[in-house]
C-alpha cells in the first residue's frame, strides 16, 4: 500500500485517460439516444481524424518548439476534428441511413463492415507503422508534493472540461440542443413538430465524431497514430457508454472517467497484470450487464407491445 | 363458471398508474368487450393478464390457479392466448409457418413423452412430423379461408389477412380464452363484419373471448358482456345496452357536459 | 499451384463447420453473435493439450473437445442472451478476446504466446491422415461438414427450428406462444459453439501445433462475412459462402498478384461486402429456406 501521493497520483493518472474515454463514449451515447443504434466505426472514424490531425501538424508547425507549435497543434486539432466530423456525416448518409427501417441486425453488420473498411484502408494507404506525433511543448513533468503530473495531462484535462461544458450547454440551452432532445425521445413526433430529424441526426454525428477525434488527437501524443488505435480505445469507450448508462451524457462522462479510473488502480493497485489491463472494460461490461443493464444513469426500457 | 380473473390487479410505472386495482371477471363461453378512452391502460391489462409484463400489485387467477407473475410462454401453456394491437406475425415467414408455430408446444413434451425423447423423435421424423402437422395447420388456414396462400410471405398479405393470420396463430395454440387487442383496427366496414362472424364462429369452437376495441358497432353486437376502463380503473360493467346508457362511461368518452 | 488450391478447399471447409454454427446462431435466431473465434480457440486447445499432454487419441478429443466448447457456449449465452443485438455483438466479440488474452497468459496449461507444438497426426483405423496428404485430409474435412450439414439441417426442419425462427422474427410473438425463448436461444448458442469446437480440432491436428495469435476476431468476422454472403438461415447456402470467402481471402496469392496487392486488402474487402450485402440484399445471395412448402394438389 503506497501513501496519499500514490495515491493522488494513480488518481490523476485515471482521471485523464477516463477523460479521454469520456469524449469518445459522447459519441456512443448520443449517436445511440437518437437511432437508438451503435456505431461500430466510431473508433475508427477518430482514428482517420487523427491521422489528419497529424498531418496538418506536421505540415505547419517549425522546426522548434515556440509559442506558434501550440496554435500549429490546435489547429491540427481542429482539422483533424472538421474532417471527423465530416467523415461521420458521410457514413452515415451512405452505411446506416438506408437501413433505418431496416431489421436490427442491418445497421450493426453495416457498421462492422465500415470499420473493417476505415481501418485497413489507413494501414494500405498509410501503412502500418505507428507515427509519433511531436508535442508541441516541452513535456517534463511537474512535481507537486510528491504526485508528478505533465502538461499533457494538464492540456487533456483542461480541453475535456470545456468540451464536456461546451457540450452541456448546447445539449441544454441551445434550439439544435433542444432540437437532439426531441428527436432521441420521438423522432417521428419530433418531424412532426418541424424538425428534420435527417439534419438533427448528421449534426449528433458530427459532433460525436469531433469530440472522439480530439480524444484520440490527444491521447495520440501518448500512443502515437496507428490505424488499429481506434480498435480498442474505441471498444473501451464504448464500454464506458454502457457503464454510465448508453444514451444519457451525463452517464457517457460518468462511465469514461470510471473506467480510466478503473484500468489505472487495477494495474497499480491490484496487480492485474499490464497486458490483461484491456481485460478489465470487458469484464467491467459484463458485470454491469448483469447487473444494471441499464448503466448507472440509465432508466430501464421496456419494449412497448 | 370463470375462467379468468384479476383482483385489484395495478400497474404502476413509477409515478404513472397506468392500471389502478381492476377486478375483473371473464365467464366461460362469452364474448366480453373492453373498451375505454386511448390510454385507458386496456393494452396494459392484457399485458399483466398474459405474462408480458409484471404487475405491481393485485393478482389474476386462470381457474383457480395464481398466474400472476408466471411468464408469458407458461401462461400460453396453460390456454391463454393473444393477439397484439400492432400485429405481430412471423414476417419472413409463410403463412403455414406461422400457424405452425402456434402448433409448438402442443408437439412438445407432455405428460407422456419427455423432452429429450420429444427433441430426439422430432429430429428422427422429421417428414412425419411435417404431415401431421400439416393437417391441422391447414384446418386452422381454412377456418380463416386463407389455405390458397399457404406458401406466402406473411408481410405479403394484405392487411385484413394478416390480421386473420394472427388469429389463426393464435388458435392453433388451441386456448381456452382468447383475448383480441384491437382485431378490428383498420378494417372496412365489410371485413368488420366477416370479422364479427369469425368471432362468433371462434366462440361456438369452445373458445372464451375477450376483446379490446374501439369500433362500437362491433363492441355492442357481439358482446355479451363489456367492461370499461378509463385512467386505469374500471369504471362500468354491464350488457351493451346498461354501457350503453351508463352516464360514466358517456363522460368518459365525451367529456362532462357544460353546466 | 494445385496444392495451394487443395490447402484452401481444406480452409474452406473448417471454416465451413464454423459457418454452420454461426448460421444456427445468427442466420436462424437472429443473434447478433461474434464468438466462434473462441469457440474455435477452445475446442483446437482441448485437443492439443488433451493428445501432446496427456496422449489421447484424437477420435477421444474430438468428443470432448465439442462438449467443452459447447459447455462454454451454455455459459456465455447464459447471462449474455438477456442483452439487445447490439450489445450481445460487443459481449461476445469481448468475449473472443478474454479467451485469447487468457490462452496467452496461461502458461502453464497452453505454454503462452508459443503454443503447443507437435500435436500428433490423426489416424483412421491404423492409417494415418497426415497433413501432408493433402486428398486424405480434405476428404476428412469435408465428410465431417457433409454430417453437419444433415444434423444442422435437420435440426433447422425440426421444431426447434421453427421456434429459433420465430423468435429471430418477433420474440415477443414467440414466448406468447409458448416458446420458451430463453431456453432456445442458449441451446442454439450450446450447438453454434459444439461445431466450432470440432473445427477447432481439426484445426490442431491439421496446423499439428496450435497458438493464441491464430484465433483473433478476424476469425470471428470472417465466419459471419460467410453467413451474411451466403444467406441467413440456409446452410448450403453458407457452405457457399464459406468458398467465397475463403477463395476472396487467398486472391492475391492464387492469381500470383501478393507483391501489387496489399495484405489489407481482403479485410477492405470483407467490409465492403458487410455493407452492401446489408443495403442491397440482406438475405444473402440464396436467402431464407421456407419450410413445409405446400406443392401442387398437395392437401
Amino acid at each position: 500500500m503506497g501513501s496519499i501521493a500514490e495515491f493522488f497520483q494513480h488518481f490523476m493518472n485515471g482521471l485523464t485517460l477516463g477523460g479521454i474515454y469520456a469524449l469518445i463514449a459522447l459519441g456512443y451515447t448520443m449517436v445511440y439516444g437518437i437511432l437508438k443504434f451503435i456505431n461500430f466505426a466510431h473508433g475508427d472514424i477518430l482514428m482517420v481524424g487523427s491521422y489528419i490531425g497529424l498531418f496538418i501538424f506536421d505540415a505547419i508547425r517549425g522546426e522548434s518548439i515556440g509559442p506558434f507549435t501550440l496554435l500549429a497543434f490546435f489547429l491540427a486539432m481542429l482539422g483533424g476534428m472538421a474532417f471527423s466530423a465530416a467523415l461521420g456525416v458521410i457514413i452515415e448518409r451512405i452505411a446506416y441511413k438506408p437501413l433505418r427501417n431496416a431489421t436490427r441486425l442491418a445497421p450493426l453488420l453495416s457498421a462492422i463492415g465500415v470499420s473493417f473498411i476505415l481501418s485497413n484502408s489507413a494501414a494500405w494507404m498509410w501503412g502500418t507503422k505507428s507515427r509519433k506525433l511531436a508535442y508541441p511543448f516541452d513535456n517534463t513533468p511537474i512535481v507537486f508534493k510528491g504526485v508528478s503530473i505533465t502538461p499533457h495531462q494538464i492540456l487533456i484535462l483542461i480541453v475535456v472540461v470545456i468540451m464536456m461544458i461546451s457540450l452541456k450547454l448546447f445539449i441544454d440551452r441551445s434550439r439544435i440542443g433542444k432540437a437532439m432532445r426531441a428527436t432521441s425521445l420521438d423522432r417521428d413526433t419530433a418531424k412532426l413538430m418541424g424538425i428534420e430529424s435527417d439534419k438533427i441526426i448528421a449534426i449528433t454525428f458530427a459532433i460525436g465524431s469531433a469530440l472522439a477525434a480530439t480524444a484520440g488527437f490527444l491521447l495520440a501524443l501518448e500512443i502515437k497514430v496507428y490505424p488499429s488505435m481506434g480498435t480498442m480505445t474505441g471498444l473501451k469507450a464504448f464500454v464506458a457508454a454502457v457503464v454510465g448508462g448508453i444514451g444519457n451524457i451525463s452517464g457517457a462522462m460518468l462511465g469514461g472517467i470510471l473506467l480510466g479510473l478503473l484500468e489505472t488502480f487495477g494495474v497499480a493497485i491490484l496487480g492485474i497484470p499490464y497486458g490483461l489491463k484491456d481485460t478489465i472494460a470487458f469484464v467491467a461490461l459484463i458485470i454491469i450487464l448483469l447487473v444494471k443493464p441499464e448503466g448507472l444513469l440509465g432508466k430501464a426500457e421496456k419494449e412497448k407491445v | 363458471m370463470v375462467l379468468l380473473e384479476t383482483e385489484k390487479l395495478t400497474r404502476a410505472f413509477g409515478g404513472v398508474v397506468a392500471v389502478n386495482k381492476v377486478s375483473l371477471r371473464f365467464n366461460e363461453g362469452l364474448i366480453s368487450g373492453l373498451i375505454g378512452p386511448n390510454g385507458a391502460g386496456k393494452t396494459t391489462l392484457f399485458n399483466n393478464i398474459t405474462g408480458l409484463d409484471n404487475p405491481t400489485g393485485g393478482k389474476v387467477y386462470y381457474r383457480g390457479v395464481d398466474i400472476t407473475n408466471k411468464s408469458a410462454h407458461s401462461i400460453c401453456r396453460m390456454g391463454i392466448a393473444r393477439t397484439f394491437q400492432n400485429i405481430r406475425l412471423f414476417k419472413e415467414l409463410s403463412v403455414l409457418e406461422n400457424v405452425m408455430v402456434g402448433l409448438h408446444f402442443s408437439t412438445g413434451p407432455s405428460a407422456t413423452r419427455g423432452r429429450l425423447v420429444t427433441a430426439i423423435k422430432s429430429f428422427i421424423n422429421v417428414k412425419d412430423e411435417y404431415s401431421e402437422l400439416r393437417e391441422k395447420t391447414m384446418k386452422w388456414l381454412e377456418f380463416f379461408k386463407l389455405e390458397k396462400l399457404a406458401n406466402e410471405k406473411a408481410s405479403n398479405l394484405p392487411y385484413g389477412h394478416q390480421r386473420e393470420l394472427e388469429i389463426a396463430r393464435a388458435l392453433a395454440t388451441d386456448p381456452k380464452i382468447l383475448f383480441l387487442d384491437e382485431p378490428a383496427a383498420g378494417m372496412n366496414p365489410f371485413e368488420t363484419a366477416n370479422l364479427m362472424k369469425t368471432i362468433r364462429r371462434i366462440r361456438d369452437l369452445g373458445v372464451t373471448v375477450v376483446l379490446i376495441e374501439h369500433d362500437m358497432k362491433l363492441v355492442m353486437s357481439i358482446c355479451d358482456t363489456i367492461t370499461v376502463l378509463n385512467y386505469g380503473q374500471n369504471i362500468a360493467q354491464g350488457t351493451p345496452s346498461e354501457i350503453r346508457n351508463n352516464p360514466a362511461v358517456i363522460e368518459a368518452y365525451l367529456g362532462k357536459e357544460e353546466e | 499451384m494445385f496444392n495451394f488450391v487443395l490447402l484452401i478447399f481444406i480452409y474452406t471447409g473448417i471454416y465451413a463447420l464454423m459457418a454452420v454454427g454461426q448460421n444456427l446462431i445468427t442466420g436462424y435466431v437472429g443473434l447478433l453473435s461474434l464468438t466462434q473465434a473462441g469457440f474455435f480457440a477452445i475446442g483446437s486447445y482441448a485437443t492439443a493439450i488433451l493428445s501432446v499432454t496427456y496422449g489421447w487419441n484424437f477420435w477421444l478429443t474430438l468428443p470432448i473437445a465439442a462438449l467443452i466448447a459447447g459447455a462454454f457456449g451454455f455459459l456465455i449465452g447464459l447471462p449474455t442472451l438477456r442483452l439487445k443485438g447490439d450489445y450481445l455483438a460487443i459481449a461476445t466479440l469481448g468475449f473472443g478476446e478474454i479467451v485469447r488474452n487468457i490462452l496467452n497468459n496461461w502458461d502453464s496449461l497452453t505454454n503462452g504466446p508459443m503454443g503447443i507444438q507437435r500435436i500428433p497426426m490423426v489416424s483412421i483405423f491404423g492409417f494415418r491422415v497426415s497433413p501432408y496428404d493433402k486428398w486424405g485430409f480434405l476428404l476428412l474435412v469435408w465428410i465431417f461438414v457433409f454430417l453437419a450439414y444433415l444434423f444442422y439441417e435437420r435440426i433447422a426442419k425440426s421444431r426447434m427450428g421453427r421456434a429459433l425462427e420465430a423468435i429471430r422474427e418477433d420474440e415477443i410473438a414467440a414466448t406468447s406462444m409458448g416458446i420458451n425463448t430463453t431456453r432456445y436461444k442458449v441451446w442454439a448458442f450450446v450447438f453454434g459453439a459444439a461445431i466450432a469446437g470440432v473445427a477447432g480440432s481439426l484445426q490442431a491436428v491439421f496446423i499439428l501445433s496450435v497458438t493464441p495469435s491464430v484465433f483473433t476476431f478476424m476469425v470471428s468476422i470472417m465466419v459471419l462475412c460467410m453467413v451474411v454472403l451466403g444467406g441467413m438461415g440456409n446452410f448450403k447456402a453458407v457452405i457457399l459462402g464459406a468458398f467465397i470467402i475463403q477463395f476472396i481471402s487467398y486472391f492475391p496469392q492464387l492469381t500470383g498478384l501478393s507483391n501489387v496487392i496489399p495484405p489489407q486488402f481482403k479485410q477492405v474487402l470483407f467490409g465492403v461486402i458487410l455493407v452492401v450485402m446489408m443495403i442491397w440484399r440482406p438475405q444473402g445471395i440464396l436467402g431464407r429456406q421456407q419450410r413445409g412448402r405446400l406443392e401442387k394438389g398437395e392437401k
